[in-house]
């Protein structure tokens, strides 16, 4: 029997990562990633997990040992945020094209400057085109589900790629909530032992980073992004094997009331929880909406979202990132593009919500709607719009 | 003494774990500190290089030098891909997924990736105490990328973002003291080497691996590209550079210092300027000044050794 209990979700994350017994964490505080890997420190202090926790004295010597203890063929996870995430940048590039399958949590926060602590997709938005398998969750659930997931993706024969799990800083990682979490034994039959292709191994010596000269650099970055774009049918696989285990749906894109929707809103993250309360709030007035949700950002699900999307009229798509000086902010930029290469057009209005930590109100995401029903009605598109930004 | 010795070199093994054929400068001393430290080290060795001279001559795809496994990440974090290496090891092994015995772990950097932009990976790799022979190979600028000045420069050299003007003469500043700044972290075994005395570099790594915890070798390692001298003076001013005090050798071992090798007198510093390029506009005065430095600096090392002994 699958056991709940009330857990912040930081914890349950940290949790499902123990239980996937991962070998090595190499982790440096910032918030609000913290809990997690304090939390993972106290397993290993108490000997509940037998893995090496190496206390790095910055965010750029994290993933650097990270690599390090991947390329020895040790399964490793770290976890960090924001401007950790900005320091490692140099180091993010080099993981997935030395084929080194970490996995990282990033509880999404706001980047400086000014600084701010709290949440918005600010830190990933500079990352999203690293060569990560980027994937976003919801809840607390989703964090302790998608975490052995990422694992298996990374490692998987087929993909053998550095995972990015993220999730939205305080609004989610400091969450308390109810979460089932998987039996052992169920994690064991899951995720198979990592069994690394190439390693740094004495007794076949390799070399790991060499130059890229002009005449194979080329070739190398392009297997790179092909093995990106191929994993997508794992991370499918790997998302239809977890549905089975938990009976909840693990779509690549999630669709909420899109059935009778003419309009939806296109967004990721915690925020939909919000926007589907409004959505049921709606609904009692006879108004149908929806939503769109990518859980997977990277490789992006193109298919995927033009089927979600399916022949709605207007559709809202919603950063809660700037792009700045950009034709549009990161999300509606790469929707945009996506629906240029489809046939279904929908109107569409863009939309910047709760940057910083603002809060977004149940109301806000209602008048969205109702706006996207008058674009519908109008057939015309609107610019950007910033959401509860004082004038 | 004995890495002096006449019978030291029928001592060193014959195979080459750094292969001839890599795309080094003539002359280029740094070379011959990878060569050495393989024969010293032996092919149970794991290495994590820095971005540099000694990564971008050995390692242009397909051309490989290296005979043992070998990782280059960036530049400035050698130190904390070697910690994780070691780290992983050492779970590794403990949970049965790699064969048990003695791996040594090399983190290589040049002078600007370790002085600069390395030091707090390095510092950090030092104070956890991970079991790691950190490398320094110093030829005292950034010279990969065409011979700019570091922290490990020398007063007065000229290089091309220190250049000799008319008004500024060189480098303002004198050389960091990395090999203090490594003891300062408390750990087992700091030592300095000079490429142009290989038996007591070897003896000093394999000491190094007989200390536990991690350690840290600064090997002088001349460049005649970036020094503008002859590659044939290269070995010879190695010997200049220790026997005028200007890079003297000495260990640092369970919080005592010992000079490698006794000196009856130093040589003037000049006989070791006067053939490089970068030392040239140095007027008489300037030259005095260094000396007194060098001077000044060789026996305050000598006092430490001293009161080591005397306990």
């Amino acid at each position: 029997m699958v056991k709940r209990k009330g857990v912040e979700s930081s914890i349950a994350l940290a949790d499902a990562a123990a239980m996937c017994n991962v070998d090595a964490i190499s982790a440096y505080p910032i918030t609000p990633q913290t809990h997690i890997v304090e939390h993972l420190s106290e397993w290993v202090n108490n000997g509940e997990l037998d893995a090496e926790f190496i206390p790095v004295e910055s965010e750029h010597s994290a993933m650097s040992a990270a690599l390090g203890t991947s390329a020895m063929g040790a399964r490793t996870f770290t976890a960090t945020a924001s401007q950790g995430l900005a320091l490692m940048h140099e180091i993010l590039f080099i993981a997935p094209a030395m084929r080194l399958p970490v996995v990282m949590a990033v509880a999404n926060r706001a980047l400086s400057g000014p600084i701010s602590i709290w949440n918005d997709h600010g830190d990933i938005m500079c990352e999203r085109d690293i060569g990560w398998i980027q994937i976003f969750a919801e809840n607390g659930q989703e964090c302790f589900d998608l975490t052995p997931a990422c694992f298996k993706i990374a490692e998987d024969k087929r993909v053998i790629l550095p995972t990015i799990l993220n999730f939205d800083g305080f609004i989610v990682s400091h969450m308390i909530e109810p979460i089932e979490y998987w039996e052992q034994e169920t994690i064991n039959n899951f995720l198979p032992d990592f069994e690394p292709q190439i390693k740094l191994d004495i007794r076949n010596p390799s070399t790991m980073g060499a130059v890229g000269v002009p005449e194979i650099y080329y070739e190398a970055r392009i297997a790179q992004n092909e093995a990106l774009l191929n994993s997508k049918s794992v991370i499918k696989e790997v998302f239809e094997e977890v549905t089975k285990i938990t009976g909840r749906p693990y779509n690549l894109v999630e669709s909420y009331n899109m059935e009778k929707a003419e309009v939806a809103l296109f967004m990721m993250g915690s925020l939909t929880e919000t926007a589907m309360t409004a959505v049921k709030n709606l609904k009692k007035r006879g108004i149908e909406v929806g939503i769109v949700r990518p859980r997977l950002w990277r490789p992006y699900p193109t298919e995927e979202i033009i089927e979600a999307i399916g022949n709605i009229k207007a559709l809202g798509i919603v950063d809660r990132a700037m792009g700045f000086g950009a034709q549009s902010h990161p999300v509606a930029s790469e929707v945009k593009s996506t629906l240029y290469s489809s046939d279904k057009r929908p109107v569409v209005c863009e939309y910047v919500i709760g940057l910083g930590g603002r809060d977004v109100r149940i109301e806000d995401i209602e008048a969205m709607f109702l706006e996207l029903i008058e674009a519908a009605k109008s057939g015309k598109s609107q610019p950007v719009k910033y959401i509860g930004v004082r004038e | 003494m004995e890495h002096f010795n006449v019978f030291a070199s029928k001592l060193v093994p014959g195979r080459e774990l750094f292969s001839p054929g890599h795309k080094a400068c003539q002359g280029c001393a740094p070379a011959l500190a990878m060569r050495y430290l393989l024969k010293a080290a032996g092919p149970n060795t794991i290495i994590a290089n820095a971005t540099g001279c000694m990564e971008i001559i050995s390692s242009a795809y397909p051309d490989i030098a290296w005979g043992v496994p070998w990782i280059h990440v960036a530049f400035e974090n050698a130190a904390a891909v070697a910690s994780g290496i070691e780290a992983g090891i050492k779970v590794l092994q403990r949970k049965g997924k790699l064969a048990p015995g003695k791996i040594n772990v090399i983190a290589i950097g040049g002078d600007g990736g370790t002085f600069d932009i390395g030091l707090q990976a390095l510092s950090g790799m030092l104070e956890r105490g991970h079991e790691v022979l950190y490398l320094c190979y110093d030829n005292e600028a950034y010279m990969n990328t065409g011979i700019q000045r570091s922290s490990a420069t020398p007063m007065f050299s000229s290089t091309t973002t220190s250049p000799a003007g008319k008004k500024i003469p060189g480098q303002a500043t004198g050389k960091k003291d990395l090999a203090g700044i490594a003891a300062a972290h408390n750990v087992g075994y700091v030592a300095t080497a000079c490429t142009s005395y290989p038996f007591d570099f070897m003896a000093k790594v394999k000491t190094a691996f007989e200390t536990p915890g991690s350690k840290l070798i600064h090997i002088f390692a001349p460049c005649p590209t970036g020094w503008r001298s002859a590659p044939n003076e290269i070995i010879k001013l190695g010997r200049l550079a220790v026997q005028t005090g200007i890079f003297p050798l000495y260990e640092y071992k369970g919080g005592q210092y010992h000079m490698s090798m006794e000196l009856p007198f130093l040589k003037p510093i000049k006989s070791y300027m006067k053939s490089q390029g970068r030392y040239r506009h140095l007027s008489e005065e300037q030259i005095a000044m260094v000396q007194e430095n060098v001077t000044a600096r060789y026996e305050w090392l000598q006092k430490l050794a001293a009161a080591s002994q005397e306990g």
